[in-house]
């Protein structure tokens, strides 16, 4: 097979955490301590966050240029931009975002001067609420991509049925396009989970390391900043795949069901 | 329907059924009419409302990025020295070169693999699919991580070397274009009847290289070419693994300037964005037609 050698290049890679000398399960305790909980807590929470409202709010735009009757060159020109905008990322994008809501930032001194000062408060770029914002500008163009076929596969015919029917256009949702949709939306916000929590670049750009996050642990381990600790590093990143895994795995299972429906 | 001229150029199935049906006299104005046509389907207000905040969150970044890159005096200072700054240059040339590279092991890595899946060991068809989908479950972190612990002492000692670590950071790239590349490879093959293709060519006496190159490869020119202009916007933007392999890469060298400079950073972003646009462009082109891309960036 000529996908042996990076299949045993990865292997090698990810499941060598058992070979630290002896067999032991000392990495994985190691995971309990505080910083790295924390580090899985926020990379959790910022994915689940990020995943939900950039899902909502890709399902919502995509449903408008489709389905909200909008020109057909509004409708291309955003599937065309959300294609830039979901792989621009990384350094770039943080670089980007910093222009635009630091201290200094254009839309910082804009809102200022109509008398809304957004660092009022204890918000600040380079936190939690930050990186959430941040990674919304790629999380949802990718919502829109995903989700755009799945709502192009909802058949007119379904909803002159249930308009035949006596159905309003909310009881037509609430019944029919949404329990429909469901597997696919699911899946696809599991797909916006998997993508957040695998971003590294953005954050590490955007925050110095002030939010401790897994991707940002696991490179703190490789160049030796912090506590060096291989094991726990190793231990880290069978913590990330194995996550990974589950949701790659439950994406499948609901694509599945998805197919049923379309096409 | 002849004496009007807006008739004639509607071609809206809905419309000409509504001409033909007797109504009452229609606005004359041409803004109303759009107005009425919006609102044909449900709920065009919302949808205009949340296509204009899609709209100011995709524009606002770049507008401040552009609003920075333009406070260097002389104006366009900024990217008359981005752009002569000598890394600039010789990092994005180092990325470029590695992405093609890359692109290139790629499909002669994927596509006798896909077409001898699909020929041959349909049995295997749910492993390599599982595979190609590795890069997905892995992290670029994880990734860089692993190769890093595996191949820096003996017996295999990439790291050590400068040509060492620019293989291994090929290495990465090939396993992170494999999803890509494989989908569009994939969804390409489906297109075409590889079965009577490899049939006719060996009945002319052709063997398997020979109908790899010359017959399945041309044939999936445009599934090929948006796969390799993916890839190449991701390896162009990448940063994670360039980073801890200590490459002089694009992504290593815009975080570097981003930490040093005013203005430049803010031109360079822009160029960057120009890079992905290119290369969407240049996918929607070539992919014209053909729906079969979805697209997960890598850079993260």
């Amino acid at each position: 097979m000529f996908l042996g050698a990076p299949l045993a290049l990865l292997f090698f890679g990810s499941l060598a955490d058992n070979k630290t000398g002896d067999l032991t399960l000392d990495n994985y305790r190691a995971l309990s301590t505080p910083s790295v909980v924390a580090a899985f807590r926020n990379s959790i929470e910022i994915s689940l966050i990020t995943a939900v409202v950039g899902g909502v709010f890709g399902f919502l735009l995509a449903c408008a240029v489709i389905l909200g009757g909008m020109p057909r060159i509004l409708r291309d020109s955003l599937m065309t931009f959300s294609g830039v905008a979901s792989n621009f990322a990384g350094i770039p994008l943080a670089l980007a975002f910093t222009y635009t809501l630091s201290t200094t930032g254009l839309l910082t001194v804009i809102l200022k001067d109509l008398g809304i000062d957004i660092y009022a408060g204890d918000f600040t770029i380079f936190s939690k609420l930050g990186i959430e914002i941040v990674y919304l500008y790629f999380q949802f163009p990718l919502m829109v991509l995903i989700i755009a076929p799945a709502i192009d596969g909802l058949k007119p015919e379904w909803r002159e049925a249930s308009e035949n029917m006596g159905a309003s256009g909310s009881q037509y949702w609430r019944r029919v396009a949404l329990p429909i949709l469901t597997p696919t939306l699911l899946g696809s916000m599991i797909l916006l989970f998997g993508n957040s929590f695998g971003a590294q670049a953005t954050a590490y750009q955007l925050t110095a390391g002030q939010v401790q996050l897994v991707p940002l642990a696991i490179g703190n381990q490789i160049s030796g900043d912090v506590l060096h600790n291989v094991g726990l590093g190793y231990a880290m990143a069978m913590g990330m795949v194995v996550i990974m895994g589950g949701s790659i795995a439950i994406y499948t299972v609901l694509q599945r069901r998805a197919e049923r429906w379309l096409r | 329907m002849t004496d009007d001229p807006e008739g004639v150029e509607d071609l809206d199935v809905l419309d000409v059924l509504h001409d033909e049906i007797p109504q009452a006299p229609r606005p004359a104005t041409t803004p109303a009419r759009g107005g009425d046509r919006r609102r044909r389907r449900f709920g065009a207000p919302w949808a205009w409302m949340v296509f204009i905040i899609g709209v100011l969150y995709f524009v606002i970044p770049l507008i401040a990025t552009f609003q920075v890159s333009m406070k260097a005096r002389p104006l366009f200072a900024a990217y008359a020295n981005a752009i002569s700054d000598p890394r600039f240059l010789s990092s994005l040339t180092y990325s470029f070169v590695v992405g093609v590279i890359t692109v290139v092991l790629s499909i002669a890595l994927i596509v006798p693999t896909a077409y001898w899946v699909r020929l041959r060991t349909p049995a295997f068809r749910p492993l390599v699919e599982f595979v190609t989908l590795l890069p997905f479950v892995i992290p670029p972190v994880v990734l860089v991580f692993g190769l890093i612990k595996t191949y820096k002492g003996p017996p295999l000692p990439f790291t050590n070397s400068e040509i060492g670590s620019t293989a291994l950071l090929v290495f990465a790239y090939v396993v992170l274009s494999l999803p890509y590349m494989y989908r569009s490879v994939d969804s390409g093959m489906r297109t075409i009847d590889i079965r009577s293709l490899t049939e006719a060519a060996q009945s002319m006496g052709a063997g398997w290289f020979t109908i790899l190159v010359r017959i399945i490869l041309p044939n999936l020119r445009v599934a090929l070419l948006s796969g390799a202009f993916l890839s190449l916007a991701i390896v162009i933007g990448e940063f994670t693994i360039a980073a801890y392999l200590v490459r002089p890469a694009f992504g290593p060298y815009l975080s570097l300037l981003g930490a040093n400079k005013a203005y430049e950073p803010a031109a360079v972003t822009l160029i960057s964005f120009g890079i992905t646009w290119l290369a969407m462009i240049a996918i929607a082109l070539v992919g014209r037609g053909s729906r079969s891309k979805i697209t997960i960036g890598g850079a993260r």
